[in-house]
Parts: structure tokens; sequence; C-alpha cells
């Protein structure tokens, strides 16, 4: 059977650059054809600035991997026309299974809220996430817009020029020179562009090892999310069961720390766990193992004056609460715009900067909670085990003791508190829409909101006056201007309004709050402006 | 309730208490107990509720240096 995974998506090309006199300048090169390097391609191309990909392979991922997509990320691949076909595919699911021993000790509903056009969590093999990328960067092309993917262009040194950088990239037909006037790493964990430019990546390595598995069987398994803490068929450990397109049953099981990789990788070693764990009279394919240690850790700082990481490349967490790909989509969410104002002359270089405060914050936050589950998950004292036990031996009899089962603390997008970019709240609003949120979804007349919001600043007006186009000093601002009288679901007054009568928020392109007022005042709103691009 | 930790005798009949804790953990191995204290634990800290009286009591419970 040929799968996905095995097919060149993006076979080797001879491109001019390659055999140009003197090195060739590009705008962007992004390292790295992943999900994150792909999302920032995407981002710039269809804004209409050269992204050129280089990534040392031609395939999609193998096997997996990143398998749970959140609802924040969904509405940015949703920005970068992509969203929908992964909601197609996906698997949903909202009900979650806690197993502790030999019994189930409750189960959980997400209970998703209403009114957003993505849901809450869908699965989704990383290499369909790629697939449905690469597919719309064909269209892109199609459609004239300056993105190519350049397969097995590797990267072999990386020079810091300071207003540019030069690489030496190694092809199926020799090396060649690139300049890039910026050089965004997508490269994964083990970045290569990270340490040839020997910078650290510094953090905590939890010393476990997990197997796991993607096991293709007909079963009547619910679309449901199980996990298992100490369960009779791997005893001392943890098990995870979820879903994914195509009867794809990912299966993650903890090995402990102290054994041989590649004997435990090797089918007939597999093959037994997974049947003690199935059940003998299950029929199903092995498709593909791996075995990974869990780590959270991350580099000091996500730009290098013309370097930018993105994406596991700046920082990598534990998995079990989503929040790995998922969090690189919101680092390019973040960055794609402050680059393109730079790029534009529109904002200074220091915009970037905020990229790494804003981001940094995110992934801080993504550390701590995949930690805490990491702890509980793999307790690693006495002390620590005999407490995870009790949580779990309560929480069969009483409910207070749920929110303390950490199986993964499921991703929520981050909200930028502190950031320099926001002005101060000045309206006496819902939390949720504070300056720095990620703006919620809400149903219109007419479609959805966030779609009404993509790629440019907007002056989102909920039943008050302003300018229907706002200039300064570069900046272009949109209005948008909407009412409480046509909101039949009352989701526009309860996310963006409250108690206040009346709103204007200055939204980011991406999507989150810059600002918010009671009413258009010009000075304060022109201030606001500056504000979020860095000027003041 | 009071917003900070009570550390007055504060107890209903301290000595019958006692003696119920005692006679809980009457029969049990060692890793019963430590089972049964963990839960305990976590009853009571979910019935205080509060993070600050919380914080303070992990404090009086921490181990003090030995004097002199």
């Amino acid at each position: 059977m040929s799968k996905i995974f095995e097919t060149p998506l993006y076979p080797y090309e001879r491109h001019p650059d390659q055999t140009a006199e003197t090195p060739i300048r590009r705008k962007v090169v992004i390292v790295g054809a992943g999900p994150i390097g792909l999302a920032a391609a995407i981002d710039l191309a269809q804004q209409g600035v050269e992204a050129i990909v280089l990534d040392d392979n031609d395939k999609v991922s193998f096997g997996s991997r990143a398998i749970c997509f959140a609802k924040r990320p969904l509405e940015i691949l949703d920005r970068l026309g992509a969203g929908k076909p992964m909601v197609e595919k996906g698997v949903e699911w909202d009900v979650g299974k806690v197993f502790f021993d030999d019994r189930q000790v409750y189960e959980f509903n997400l209970l998703p809220e209403d009114g957003h056009e993505f849901p809450a969590f869908i699965n989704l093999q990383q290499y369909y996430f790629e697939e449905y990328l690469v597919r719309r960067v064909h269209e892109l092309q199609d459609a004239g817009a300056p993105i190519e993917i350049r397969g097995r262009n590797k990267v072999l040194k990386v020079e810091d020029k300071g207003d540019h950088t030069v690489l030496h990239v190694d092809t199926p037909e020799g090396p060649y020179d690139l300049e890039a006037d910026w050089l965004i790493a997508c490269d994964g964990a083990g970045s290569p562009i990270r340490s040839m430019l020997g910078l650290d990546f510094v953090g905590r390595v939890f010393e476990d090892n997990f197997l796991i598995a993607d096991v293709i069987m007909d079963a009547d398994f619910p679309t449901e999310r199980w996990f298992w803490f100490d369960p009779p068929f791997n005893r001392g450990q943890s098990a995870l069961l979820h879903k994914q397109p195509d009867g794809v049953w990912r299966i993650d099981l903890q090995l402990g720390w102290d054994i041989d990789k590649e004997e435990e990788k090797k089918p007939e070693n597999v093959i037994p766990r997974l049947k003690a764990m199935l059940g003998d009279d299950v029929k199903f394919d092995l498709e593909w193992v791996s075995i990974y240690t869990f780590q959270c850790r991350r580099m000091e700082k996500f730009r290098q004056g013309r370097v930018l990481f993105a994406g596991d490349a700046a920082h990598q967490v534990s998995p079990f609460g989503a929040r790995g790909a998922n969090s690189g989509l919101q680092d390019t969410d973040n960055l794609i715009w402050k680059l393109k104002l730079v790029m534009e002359g529109k904002a200074s270089e220091s915009l970037l900067d905020t990229y790494d405060t804003e981001r940094v914050h995110g992934a801080d936050e993504n550390i701590l909670n995949s930690s805490r589950s990491t702890d509980f998950i793999t307790p690693k004292s006495e002390m620590s085990r005999v407490l995870r036990d009790a949580v779990l031996d309560l929480s069969e009899h009483y409910d207070f003791a749920r929110p303390l089962v950490n199986s993964g603390r499921l991703s929520v997008p981050c909200t930028y508190d502190g950031s320099p970019l926001n002005s101060a709240d000045a309206l006496d609003g819902p939390e949720r829409t504070r300056p720095g949120s990620p703006c919620p979804d809400v149903p219109l007349k007419d479609g959805y909101l966030l779609p009404k919001l993509a790629d440019k600043f907007t002056l989102l007006t909920i039943d008050a006056d302003a300018p229907d186009e706002i200039e300064e000093d570069g900046i272009t601002v949109t209005r948008l201007a909407l009412s409480t009288r046509e909101d039949p679901s009352q989701l526009l007054k309860d996310r963006y309004l409250g108690d206040a009568p009346s709103g204007v928020y200055l939204i980011r392109p991406d999507q989150h709050v810059a600002a918010r007022r009671p009413s258009y005042d010009e000075k304060l709103f022109r201030a606001a402006i500056r504000r979020a691009t860095g000027k003041e | 309730m009071s917003e900070t930790l009570i550390l007055s005798p504060n107890l209903e009949q301290a000595d019958d208490f006692y003696a119920d804790l005692l006679a809980a953990h009457e029969g049990l191995t060692k890793a019963e107990s430590d089972a049964l204290n963990a839960r305990l634990v976590l009853v009571l800290a979910n019935h205080i509720g509060n993070r600050a009286i919380l914080t303070e009591a992990l404090a009086a419970a921490a181990p003090k240096p030995t004097e002199g």
C-alpha cells in the first residue's frame, strides 16, 4: 500500500538560483517545510511577500506525529485558506475517559461553547495537515503568488551578515549560496540552524520514554480520548488511545527510562504490548512506531537579528496537551504581519522584538502546563506517586478531585497580557476580549466574525460611530461596523460588550485585540495604532 | 471563613478527633496509611479552598530548622 508519506510532494527541481554567478538575494527564506514553515510561507505569499521554503526532504512527515489541533490554530489556518479541508477530514471529539488500574474512574465532556465556526479540537495526522498546506501552496503558485518549496535543499551553513544572512545549501546537483533579507528557522526541535548559529536550547528533560504507535483496525472503540494510569497491560505506567481519520488509532505507551529504544521499536516487541492493551481478538496493522522522550525547552530569544525562530525550533514541550504544532502556528500568526510591516518600512525593526516578547510568554505558558502534566503522568518520587494515586482514587467518588487529574491540559489560545503593543483597557467589557486577547468568533447575519478581521488592522465598532478608514503613519485601519440590533445569538454582545452599551475595538492583523474603548476618540485611537505597531 | 490560617486551638473535642485519626490508620500497612493521609490532605484542602490559607498551611507544616 502506497502511503501519503511515501510519495514525494515537492520533488527536487533545479532552480536558476543554483547556477547564478553571484548569490541571489531573496526577501524571506524559510528553512523547514513542516506545518510551521509552510504556514509562514503561505501567510507571507498570500499577502504578496516573496517566500522561499527550503527542506532537506521532499515528502510530508513520516507517521502521524502531531495529531490534535485546537480551535485557535484552525482559525489561523482558515485565514491561510486551509482550515476547512482539515476540519472536513479530521475527527471531532468531545468525550474523554480516565482509567486507573483496571477501572474507569470518570468521564468528561469538553462541552464546546456554541457560536464558533471551528470545533474545539480535531484529530488529524500531521501528514494530512502538511499535504493540505502543500496543496494551498500550489493554489497560490497557480494564482501567481511568490512562493516556492525547494525539496532536497539542505542548509549546510548559515552566516549572519547583519542586514542579511548567507545560506550555503546542498542539493542532489551540488551546493549553491543563497542570500536572505530575513530567515525564518522552522526546522524542528533539533534545529540545525540554531546549532549552526551556536544558540542554546535550555530546559528540562524528563527521564521517561513513550512508545507511540499508529495502528489501523476495525474496532468499535468510540471516538473518545482514553487515558489510563497504571493499567494492568502497562503496569506502573500510563497509556493513551485516540482516534484519527481512516481507521487509524494512535496509541501512546509509557515505557520508563531505562530501556533499549531500538529493541522496543521492533514489531515483535510492540505487537504483544498492543495485544495486551487491545485484547487478543482485535485485528490490527501496525502503520508506524516511534519512541520519544518528554522534554520542555526553549531558546532564550526567538529573534536573533535577521533570523527568526518559530515552532519546535524555538520551543519544545511534552505532548498530551496539543501544544506543539498548535503553538507554532500561533508563532507565525504573530510574526508574519510584523515582518511584513517592517519589510515595507511601515514599522521599525524593533517591532520584531515584540514577536519575541509575546511568543516567549506563550511558550512559557505551554512549558508550565506541559511540565505539570508530565509531573502528574510520570511521578518521579514515591510521595508524588502516592499523591497522584490519591487524586485518582478520589476522582472515582468525588467531583472535587477531577480537576486535579492531569492527563494533559488541552491547549487554549494565549492572551498577550502585559504586551507593549496593548493599550490600557478602557472598556468595562468582558474579560475574554481584554487587550491582548485573541478575538473569539461570533456568528453574524452573513457568516462569522473572524474572516472579516483577517490580515489587516480593523476598527470594530459595535453600536458606535467612527470613520470608515483611518490612516496613521502608513498603517491603514478599516472599520467594521456591527450592531447588537443584528445579533440574533446575542453572542456579539456577550463576547464584546458585556454590560457596556457600546464598544470600539482596535484589532491587529492576527485577530488579537490591541485596544478597546466605549466610543471612538481620534487622538486615543491614533495613539493605540502607533502603540500596536511599536511606535510608542 | 477567616482570611488567615488559624493556628490557635480550634478543634472541637480535640482528643476525640485525634483518636479517630489513629483509628482510621489502624490495621493499615505503611503504604495504605500513606495513601489515606494523602487522600485526607486533598479532601481537607478542597474544603478550605482558599489559596492564601493553603499557602500558609504549607509553610506552617514545613520542617522547621532545629534550634541550638
